[in-house]
């Protein structure tokens, strides 16, 4: 509920109240999604490999199966910051896709990688080695997000704009006060997200081990 | 409506699209699970005996 008013609010402010971009113009309020969406995938795939950390230090028995829903929250996430990220390439640089920028492109690397997660996952039998070969990919993958984060502020030849730089963000005013919203909610939404997916997948656990018992 | 507003529109819509078809896949995995529930309840002991209790009898 609380990610429903905050998404509505969220889209009210992008479309109602924030400003149009003295560079950008309207294409700008793709960014109040796209940035957050982006944030939003770092944060999943950084609760994904705390929990992979916790599973092989604390052998926490729910936190294999947390980790895997927190990578998955972050891969749904990151295909949106593709997919809004082209269309707003699209806009501003004519293109759907520019391989020259390291952001970008460190970016699809860092999705990929975690599309690998998945591969590697299933091709193991559920069990101890299953959970112990994840957790080691996911906190691997964990250092790509500084990498990508940081790409594009190492980057000598720039199109990708700058959101946030060591001074804090390049903007204010409403602009700012919509992109908290839009962080907020979308920060929400993903923990929401998570928590139905995990409380589905335990029913699903459980269902499983009561069938054994039952046949 | 101008080129842009057309993008930024469909951009919106992408997200908006993606959400509801994650909700709408974990509606019906828990549709599923309900209905496997729903089987598991129908083959526990007590089940079986409320069932042996309703049957006719004479």
């Amino acid at each position: 509920m609380a990610s429903l008013v905050l998404i509505t609010t969220a889209l009210l402010f992008v479309f109602y109240v924030a400003p149009d971009d003295a560079n950008q113009g309207f294409s700008q309020r793709i960014f109040y999604f796209h940035v957050s969406i982006a944030f939003t995938a770092y944060v999943c795939f950084a609760a994904g490999a705390w929990k992979a950390f916790r599973h092989l230090w604390k052998r926490d028995p729910r936190a294999d199966l947390e980790s895997y829903v927190w990578v998955h929250q972050g891969l749904i996430f990151g295909a949106m910051v593709l997919v809004t990220g082209s269309i707003w390439a699209r806009i501003s640089w004519g293109r759907w896709w520019v391989w020259s920028e390291d952001e970008l492109v460190l970016f699809l690397i860092l999705y990929l990688f975690y599309c690998a997660y998945f591969m590697l996952r299933f091709s193991v039998d559920p069990g101890p080695q299953r959970a112990n070969l994840s957790a080691v990919y996911a906190l691997f993958g964990v250092v790509l997000i500084p990498v990508s984060f940081a790409a594009i502020r190492l980057a000598k030849e720039v199109l990708h704009p700058r959101v946030f730089t060591l001074h804090g963000p390049n903007f204010g005013g409403w602009i700012l006060v919509t992109y908290c919203i839009a962080q907020a909610a979308l920060l929400v939404l993903a923990y929401t997200l998570y928590r139905v997916e995990l409380a589905g997948k335990r029913l699903d656990l459980r269902l499983r081990e009561l069938k054994e018992v039952l046949a | 409506m101008t080129n842009a507003e057309k993008y930024v529109t469909a951009a919106y819509c992408v997200v908006f699209a993606v959400v509801l078809a994650y909700v709408l896949i974990i509606a019906l995995k828990l549709q599923r699970l309900e209905r496997e529930v729903d089987e598991l309840a129908g083959r526990t002991p007590a089940a079986e005996d409320e069932e042996r209790e309703a049957a006719p009898v004479g």
